[in-house]
């Protein structure tokens, strides 16, 4: 049971930006995917997706075995993969209720309450629920909008595109220990990328990596995090390297075509 | 507090043979008022009577009823072109509603007009009057059975001082009528006009809707919603005209087109020489939904007066990439994705019309139109 990638090659509008990424996300396990701006990290998030614009190359993506990439979009997130955008889109006049009973063919009324409760434990105004998808939401509220959905969705593995942005401490807290309590609850796997250490404070990481320029060049535990707060990203930015033929890290242990 | 409605109705006067000829040319292609309009299809020859359409009116008795001949052509004069010389020898008995001063009528007031003979002109007189500081809420309904019909209404809308009136029409006209509607409004100091066109029947239906404010601080809102399918055409445009100073409009046309449909939106905002202090917007967009759907959107600006704040903007296209990628990464599959955004789309608008039954009709009669496009 886990999120598998292997060897992903990927890129958008013409440009490659992944080189060759691989990971395994178990079930119930948190990985943190910590690098500086610039280093693909959404792309990976949308190319996973399949965001149209964003081509794989090369590479597989399994999700309990299941071949993500060959699915569309929305039959990706049926097979039980989550991303919380960074930056969630404006839908106007659409209801989040709506959206959610398409995607679960639930009563509105199961599916109400599973907001209201969603939005209660990481203390979200329910006022907010009513709204038209992220239309007049603040960068905060977008995001613990994401964590309502993901609350209710209740998919098997989610990747969190930089959940932590735009939140405050006592939202950040509620945040991240929702998240963490559902790896317990129903056994979510969790890919947290994210530029600091603030996001693990609550959600602790089984698995670090740092990722730079399209690759990840370390993986260690939750010290790495620690680590990585004191000496930024420097240290790992002269490993990966610009040209594709250079050596770069554990990546090109499977060799980047 | 609700107080039993006056029905009433005119019956269609008895047909008389007609030579729209004698009306003078009909307009063409060729005048900017009429460019892309398809005006130049129009056959004056399939029509052979000419009667006033059938109307119901549901109305509290605290809003004046009458057929006085001498209240009409005061807001919009009646010889300007072939149509409206046409409308104006079709009519026996105008619509003539009044509101007193400072009387606000708690109901509104449903017009339902009823297009129901074939090959004929069917015209409709509207004229809506509120006195100083009256307050009242239209709402404006036309239907046809499935008959090759002309339909031509005229609608004068005017209001007093400091006079709030909220004004709805809904067009759900057959497929093969075509509909030429003009309506002009005037606005005196304080008024405030608030109306909301929804366009989504007939074969060709064009609306000219003209907002005059003449008083300082008059007020004018103009919403519409229309979506085209199959061959239809929807034509609207519009004046906003400041006359006076302070006055503010806003408008929002909100249109989808699908299968081989058109729409046409031409708006002017014109602020006059004493309209200092004025604000104006204009917003139209279209959502293509069909390869084959075409819109045109075609903002004006003419100003008179350097101290106003205008502003336009219009936006043809298909639905977001990017609201279509946030909704199905939800696990919503395509067409239901569609669906909703392009409900959503609709919905932000419609919700503003104070008729929750209304309201939900329209949104029925959306996604009915849109799954009629799932299965071309």
């Amino acid at each position: 049971m886990s999120l598998v990638i292997k060897n992903l090659v990927a890129g958008v509008h013409g440009k490659r930006i992944l080189h060759g990424l691989s990971m395994t996300v178990g079930a119930g396990e948190v990985h943190a995917l910590m690098g500086p701006n610039g280093s693909g990290k959404s792309t990976l998030s949308h190319a996973l997706l399949g965001r149209p614009g964003y081509v794989i190359e090369s590479g597989t993506a399994t999700l309990d075995g299941t071949d993500l990439l060959a699915l569309p979009t929305w039959q990706r997130a049926r097979a039980g993969l989550f991303l919380g955008m960074q930056y969630p889109t404006e839908v106007p006049g659409v209801g989040l209720v709506d959206v959610l009973r398409e995607a679960l063919g639930a009563p509105e009324a199961d599916i109400a309450a599973a907001m209201r409760v969603e939005a209660e434990r990481i203390g979200f105004d329910e006022r907010f629920l009513d709204r038209a998808l992220n239309v007049d939401l603040s960068g905060g509220e977008k995001k613990r909008n994401e964590t309502v959905q993901l609350g209710v969705i209740r998919p098997k593995y989610a990747i969190l595109d930089e959940l932590d942005s735009g939140l405050d401490v006592d939202a950040l807290r509620a945040v991240s220990r929702r998240v963490k309590e559902a790896t317990q609850e129903f056994g979510l796997g969790v890919l947290a990328i994210t530029h600091y250490n603030r996001l693990l404070a609550e959600l602790t990481a089984d698995v670090v990596h740092v990722f730079v320029k399209g690759r990840i060049v370390a993986s260690g535990g939750p010290e790495l995090a620690a680590e990585l707060e004191k000496t930024g990203y420097e240290p790992y930015a002269t490993d990966a390297g610009d040209d594709d033929s250079q050596a770069g890290g554990l990546d090109d242990l499977f060799g980047s075509p | 507090m609700c107080t039993p409605p006056t029905h009433s109705s005119f019956e269609g006067i008895p047909l008389q043979a007609l030579t729209l000829d004698q009306f003078g040319p009909f307009p063409t292609e060729a005048e900017e008022i009429w460019r892309y309009s398809h005006i130049n299809r129009f056959e004056p020859g399939r029509y052979g009577t000419i009667e006033q359409v059938r109307s119901v009116i549901d109305a509290p008795p605290s809003v004046g009823q009458s057929g006085d001949s001498a209240a009409v052509g005061h807001v919009l004069p009646d010889d300007t072109d072939a149509f409206t010389r046409l409308a104006r020898a079709g009519i026996t008995r105008p619509i003539v509603l009044d509101v007193a001063a400072g009387v606000s009528v708690p109901e509104p007031v449903r017009l339902t007009h009823h297009v129901e003979v074939d090959a004929a002109v069917a015209v409709g007189r509207v004229v809506i009057r509120l006195a100083a500081n009256a307050d009242l809420t239209v709402i404006e309904r036309v239907h046809s059975t499935d008959v090759d019909a002309l339909y031509l209404p005229m609608v004068e809308l005017e209001l007093g001082e400091g006079a709030r009136l909220r004004y709805v029409t809904v067009q759900e006209l057959g497929p093969r009528v075509w509909q030429v509607a003009m309506t002009a409004s005037r606005t005196a100091r304080d008024a405030s006009l608030r109306s909301m066109a929804v366009s989504l029947g007939g074969r060709y239906a064009r609306s000219r809707i003209d907002a005059s404010m003449i008083g300082p601080g008059a007020y004018n809102e103009l919403l519409a919603v229309y979506f085209g399918e199959d061959e239809q055409v929807h034509d609207f445009r519009t004046v906003q005209r400041h006359s006076a100073p302070r006055t503010t409009s806003q408008l929002l046309f909100k249109g989808a087109v699908e299968d081989r449909a058109t729409s046409v939106y031409s708006g002017l905002i014109r602020i006059e020489a004493n309209g200092k202090g004025s604000m104006a917007n204009q917003a139209n967009r279209n959502l293509i939904l069909s390869p084959d759907a075409t819109a045109e959107s075609v903002p004006n600006l003419e100003i008179e007066n350097n101290d106003v704040r205008c502003s336009h903007a219009s936006a043809v296209g298909p639905i977001d990439e990017d609201e279509r990628y946030y909704v199905e990464s939800r696990g919503v599959s395509p067409e239901a994705a569609e669906r909703l955004i392009v409900l959503g789309f609709f919905g932000d608008l419609l919700q503003r019309i104070p008729d929750p039954v209304l309201v939900e009709q329209l949104g029925d009669a959306v996604q009915a139109k849109f799954e009629r496009r799932s299965r071309r």
